[in-house]
């Protein structure tokens, strides 16, 4: 299995969908070996193998990438590509990677090449250089696995070079897509060509919800036949129950996360004005940062509701943690969402919630609201009526708690290794 | 008649509020950044307030009474001297003690209430003549706004409380043709004298002092001297305004600001032609050659001398209401802790971090500014606000 990072380093939702679903996989007796560019050693290996992509010495030098890989053509690739940072952190990031590079470049392809298995301007060159080492790994482990599993589109030319190395069967497993980052006509079309390369090379896609799936199949112009939605699940062992002593006695109604275009926070701000209008023992919050951040803050002060929204900025950790046990309703108003993770993290701990339809977790949760995510009226109907219902926000609350309790990993890992096993056979007639 | 130059200097320093979070809402209700204010108030103390005050004592003093100055300080200036430089209040007591130095009034807090709630100018008003009578045992009788800030009705506001002169800024959209270097009156009260700030021959010093682009750099007593002269040989009188702490913190020690400032008074007072007037003694002096209209505020800020660094946008218009929007309730409760807090939270200065005009007047404005982003400021100012109203209500109903 390919990976880019793994709990307890992690920028976003994808390492901990990794352990989850390895752990699972151990579960139902599949044993995985998880490469993933730089690990760190603190990482919890009692379901799953690690291997360190940074402590492997590639086959072979940079002049015949091709060659090495027989058949697979690479682009060129440049550097300077950010997926997930926004603008103020950007230059920051371009100055810390210069000075890294600067370091980096003294060592050359046929070392050892240590990955930094972040998200910074380099990204691009440390996919590429990923894919030299994962083949180099997929050889020497030859006979050790019958199947490989590729997870988003950084770790999908290790996953074609490791299939044109050793003839195993490749799954790609789709997380989020170009359009899930970005608008339709702002996609950057070097990832999208990565992504579609993986998914035609593979045997079998993976998407994580139906929405996912139709973008697969639609944009990517992949065979629906070979694409088949799992979705996540979540693991909340092990959780610590924070407990929070509240400073206002108001009622809070939370929006976490990046404040992007995709994430709708244009549509909580409106809905939240319209609540305002009619209720005024209630606080909202913007937990996050992003470009958008500006713009929400403007709105919020012409619509004159800037006492009782308030901003955060970014969170980390236990301010996570903090925030939703703060709240009383979560809204996801998510303009589009592969998955999202958040809203059951809020229903663990019982906090009603309200997500987009666009959203895959959607097509999971019977219990939570679901609204179009510009329908700010329904947004704000469903805000104020949790809010003035005690009966609704409870029905709520517990039936999320329930609900996010069935979406155990070990259910989705068999479900997977029925994929697994699918995709073997198939290969093998 | 002698020609005049009339000297104001203004003193003042905001309490900076400290990183003030969500989560601190209805938990912790001190909003003030005291290391950062005692830093900078320490710092500025000792490279602009003591010495630069030496300076004048030793003019006032060689020159036996014929150099005179005025000052406004602030009271959220004041507090914070008394916290922590009780040195500097003992400096200014002095300068007051000899008679040539005028104390101004002005809202204690430096606020915009000329613009928000006419109850709570007053109010303000009030409370700083208190402070200064206190501190300094004079009565201030001439009156300057916050930022100069000037319109028809607040002059109307200012008579009322008992002024007869007051400061404001020689803009041209309310000087047109005219000439600064004059006095002026309002035209709701003839009554009311108004001395306009010659802005080019205040911001020689106070802006491009050490400036090497510019083409009069290095700037000597001889060539100022010979403007201002220039400016007097028709007008009555040049009035130079600027902040004080051009001395020593704006413009560095370094630039020579002392010693150019120290030969600019004693070779007017040697060549005997022009004198130095308090603001009161100019008015008396010199007759008003005619009505001010300004029928929208005016400022000393920026060059548009209006006042949209402070109320130009929706993020410090929405801020600036809501603050307002307490006074009823802030009546009612009617705690003295409360009105101190409210009184701070309505520095102009608050405001003015959130200002967005970047581009034109950008430099003065990140010099002053301790956040990075407007948006910050906004943010961080309506956390600290919705604690404070939280606690006005909390206030409210114990009643």
């Amino acid at each position: 299995m390919f990976g880019w990072e793994f709990p307890p380093h992690i920028a976003g939702g994808l390492g901990t969908a990794c352990y989850g679903m390895t752990k699972g996989l151990a579960e139902n007796d599949v044993d995985v070996l998880f490469v993933m560019p730089h690990a760190s050693g603190d990482e919890d290996e009692s379901a799953v193998k690690i291997i360190n992509a940074s402590d492997v010495v590639p086959l072979t030098t940079s002049d015949n990438v091709e060659e090495f890989l027989g058949k697979v053509k690479f682009v060129h690739i440049d550097s300077n590509l950010i997926p997930y940072a926004d603008p103020s952190e950007f230059k920051k990031i371009v100055t810390e990677e210069r000075k890294r590079q600067v370091k980096d470049f003294r060592v050359q392809f046929g070392q050892k090449y240590n990955f930094s298995g972040k998200y910074g301007a380099n990204l691009m060159e440390e996919v590429a250089r990923y894919a030299i080492t994962g083949g180099t790994i997929a050889l020497e482990h030859k006979d050790e696995f019958d199947v490989i599993h590729a997870h988003d589109w950084l770790t999908y030319l290790a996953g074609i070079a490791a299939k044109e190395l050793t003839g195993k069967p490749l799954v790609v497993h789709v997380h989020a897509t170009s359009f899930d980052r970005s608008s339709e006509d702002k996609i950057d079309t070097r990832v999208y060509a990565l992504e579609k390369k993986g998914m035609d090379a593979a045997d079998t896609v993976i998407t994580v919800s139906d929405l996912t799936k139709n973008i697969v199949v639609n944009k990517y112009g992949i065979n629906p036949a070979k694409v088949v939605t799992l979705h996540n699940a979540v693991d909340f062992s092990g959780k610590e129950t924070i407990h929070v002593e509240r400073g206002v006695q108001d009622k809070v109604v939370t929006f976490l996360g990046r404040v992007t275009f995709q994430k709708g926070p244009e549509y909580f701000i409106e809905a939240a004005a319209k609540v305002l209008k009619r209720l005024d023992n209630v606080r909202f919050v913007m937990a996050g940062s992003g470009d958008m951040l500006n713009r929400c803050i403007l709105r919020a002060a012409k619509l004159g509701i800037s006492d009782r929204f308030h901003f955060t900025g970014f969170l980390r950790g236990r301010e996570v943690s903090e925030m939703f046990a703060l709240s009383d309703v979560y809204v996801m108003p998510s303009i589009s969402e592969p998955f999202g993770i958040s809203p059951l993290e809020a229903m663990q701990i019982s906090v009603p919630t309200i997500i987009s339809k666009q959203s895959g977790v959607a097509e999971v949760l019977k219990y939570a609201i679901k609204v179009d995510f510009w329908d700010i009226d329904a947004m704000a109907d469903a805000i104020y009526s949790i809010l003035t219902q005690p009966a609704l926000s409870k029905f709520s609350a517990e039936q999320g708690y329930e609900e996010v309790n069935t979406l155990k990993w070990v259910n989705a890992a068999a479900k997977l290794k029925v994929i697994y096993e699918n995709t073997v056979n198939a290969a093998q007639k | 008649m002698k020609k005049s130059i009339c000297l104001y200097f203004q003193v003042h320093q905001p309490l900076r509020l400290r990183l003030y979070r969500f989560f601190d809402i209805g938990k912790d209700s001190h909003y003030y950044d005291d290391f950062t204010n005692r830093t900078i108030l320490s710092r500025v103390a000792e490279k602009c307030y003591l010495p630069a005050n030496a300076m004048l004592e030793e003019l006032i003093k060689a020159n036996k009474g014929r150099f005179k100055v005025a000052f406004s300080i602030s009271g959220s200036a004041l507090e914070q001297f008394d916290r922590y430089a009780p040195k500097v209040i003992a400096s200014f007591k002095r300068l007051a003690d000899t008679g040539c130095v005028e104390f101004l009034s002005e809202t204690y807090y430096h606020s915009l209430a000329a613009l928000g709630s006419e109850q709570e100018f007053k109010h303000q008003v009030e409370k700083h003549a208190q402070a200064i009578e206190y501190y300094f045992g004079v009565k201030p009788v001439t009156f300057r706004n916050t930022e100069l800030i000037y319109s028809d009705s607040i002059s109307a506001m200012v008579y009322e409380l008992g002024f007869k002169t007051m400061l404001s800024e020689g803009a041209r959209h309310i000087l047109a043709w005219k000439s600064p270097n004059f006095v002026y009156n309002s035209c709701l009260q003839p009554k009311l004298k108004l001395l306009l700030r010659n802005y080019t021959l205040s911001d020689d010093i106070a802006f491009r002092f050490s400036d090497k682009g510019w083409n009069e750099h290095p700037l000597t007593a001889e060539k100022y001297i010979s403007w201002v002269k220039n400016a007097l040989s028709t007008d009555d009188i040049v009035n130079i305004f600027m902040d004080y702490e051009t001395f020593g913190e704006h413009q560095k020690a370094s630039s020579g600001i002392f010693d150019f400032f120290k030969a600019f008074v004693n070779q007017v007072l040697y060549e005997n032609s022009i004198e130095f007037v308090t603001p009161a003694q100019a008015t008396k002096k010199h007759s008003s050659v005619g009505d001010i209209e300004a029928t929208d505020p005016v400022s000393w800020a920026d060059e548009e001398r209006d006042i949209s660094a402070w109320l130009g946008n929706d993020l410090q218009n929405d801020a600036f209401g809501k603050l307002y929007d307490l006074i009823e309730n802030l009546s009612i409760a009617n705690d003295e802790g409360l009105w101190s807090d409210f009184g701070h939270l309505s520095e102009s200065d608050h405001l003015y971090y959130m200002c967005t005009k970047f581009f034109s007047d950008g430099a003065v404005h990140s010099y002053f500014n301790p956040y990075d982003t407007p948006y910050e400021a906004f943010i961080n100012y309506m956390n600290v606000l919705s604690d404070f109203s939280l606690r006005v209500k909390e206030k409210v109903k114990l009643k």
